[in-house]
């Protein structure tokens, strides 16, 4: 066994695997994160295989830009965008693997029944190296299509840029508009919304304030700090609240300053 | 080292990430699958130009990952557009054409 296949047996499972769990995971993150990992050693098998530029290029270009890109989208998109499970045609999953599988099959019959030489290797067109004999073929025979792929780029960028960018269909409202809608909406406090409560023994930021009454206030928190989980919940809160008021009682005076 | 492995994870490669487009809906992963696709196509091209003794394979290799960086930054660009209108990222819900 040479250097050669030891690098190709120990890559190439690790790509594959993590192209499956591309396929697989839950989150477009992870996603994103396993698609490098298989670009990373997509590049590896192409230094093992007298492609150094491309390698390079493979790093750069993918791992680096591509893949930032995807992130950058991703974040702006939402980490959590993530697929729903009710399926628009009936039976697409199943059909779909089905046909993957007999696709994949007959792909990887077809290779292995074809005879193929032994690789030529390139030593012999690529005297001086991978990539003077790369620049050779690419300012010779392909530089039409080489020029063709700056018009191609400029015109990528000019339409993402047309595509992204947003116009403003009204001026932007003032602080004076934005106040008096909210007094035209009536019912909403106008004042800012109530401070989350400061205590000794919970998260601060994560603890409702307590109305005058004893009860939490909802509107205390943050709206993310909720959805995420993070807050010493409402309940938690309402329980220490009853704890206290009792111990009030028992005591026969009210315990000054906050309650937890 | 023989051609064969290296063709037949391409061709796995290929395999699994049209699998993806097939089954996932959210317009980014089934992107990342179509980059993987291309990406499958490459090493198949990297070898073919090895098995050869030609550089052509390689060259079209370069080409080929330089239209991928054009397909992703204008597709991204759409699928922000279309999260921008529709808060959404899944590739069902844009089916306003089909009426």
């Amino acid at each position: 066994m040479n250097g050669e296949a030891i690098v190709f047996w120990v890559v190439a499972p690790v790509a594959l695997l993590a192209a499956i769990g591309l396929v697989f995971t839950r989150k477009a993150v992870h996603g994103a994160l396993l698609l490098a990992v298989t670009m990373v050693c997509l590049a590896v098998l192409y230094v093992a295989q007298e492609a150094p530029f491309l390698g390079v290029v493979q790093v750069v270009v993918y791992t680096g830009a591509v893949m930032m890109l995807f992130l950058f989208v991703l974040m702006l998109v939402g980490v959590d965008a993530s697929d729903s499970l009710v399926e628009t045609i009936r039976g697409q999953r199943w059909i779909g693997l089905l046909a993957g599988l007999v696709f994949g099959g007959l792909l990887v019959l077809a290779v292995t029944r074809s005879p193929f030489d032994e690789p030529r290797g390139l030593a012999r067109v690529t005297p001086e190296g991978n990539v003077p004999g790369l620049a050779d073929i690419i300012f010779t025979r392909y530089v039409w299509a080489f020029e063709i792929t700056s018009a191609l780029l400029i015109t990528a960028a000019l339409g993402a840029m047309v595509l992204a960018h947003r116009e403003r269909t009204q001026p932007r409202p003032s602080q004076r508009e934005l106040a008096g809608r909210r007094l035209r909406a009536g019912g909403a406090a106008v004042s800012p919304l109530p401070s989350p409560g400061v205590y000794a023994r919970h998260n601060a930021i994560g603890t409702p304030a307590l109305l005058p009454d004893g009860t939490p206030a909802e509107s205390s928190i943050s709206r993310v700090l909720a959805s995420r989980g993070a807050t010493g919940s409402v309940s938690q809160a309402n329980a220490d609240v009853i704890r206290v008021e009792e111990l009030d009682r028992r005591s026969g005076e009210p315990t000054q300053g906050g309650t937890t | 080292m023989g051609t064969t492995p290296y063709l037949v994870l391409s061709a796995l490669l290929f395999t699994v990430g049209a699998v993806g487009v097939l089954l996932r809906r959210n317009a980014i992963v089934v992107f990342m699958c179509i980059e993987l696709m291309l990406n499958a196509a490459n090493l198949a091209f990297v070898t073919f130009a090895r098995l050869h003794g030609g550089l052509d394979g390689q060259v079209i290799a370069f080409f080929v990952m330089v239209v991928a960086a054009a397909e992703v930054v204008v597709g991204l660009a759409v699928i922000v557009a279309i999260f921008r209108t529709r808060r959404s990222a899944s590739v069902d819900d844009a089916s306003l054409l089909r009426y």
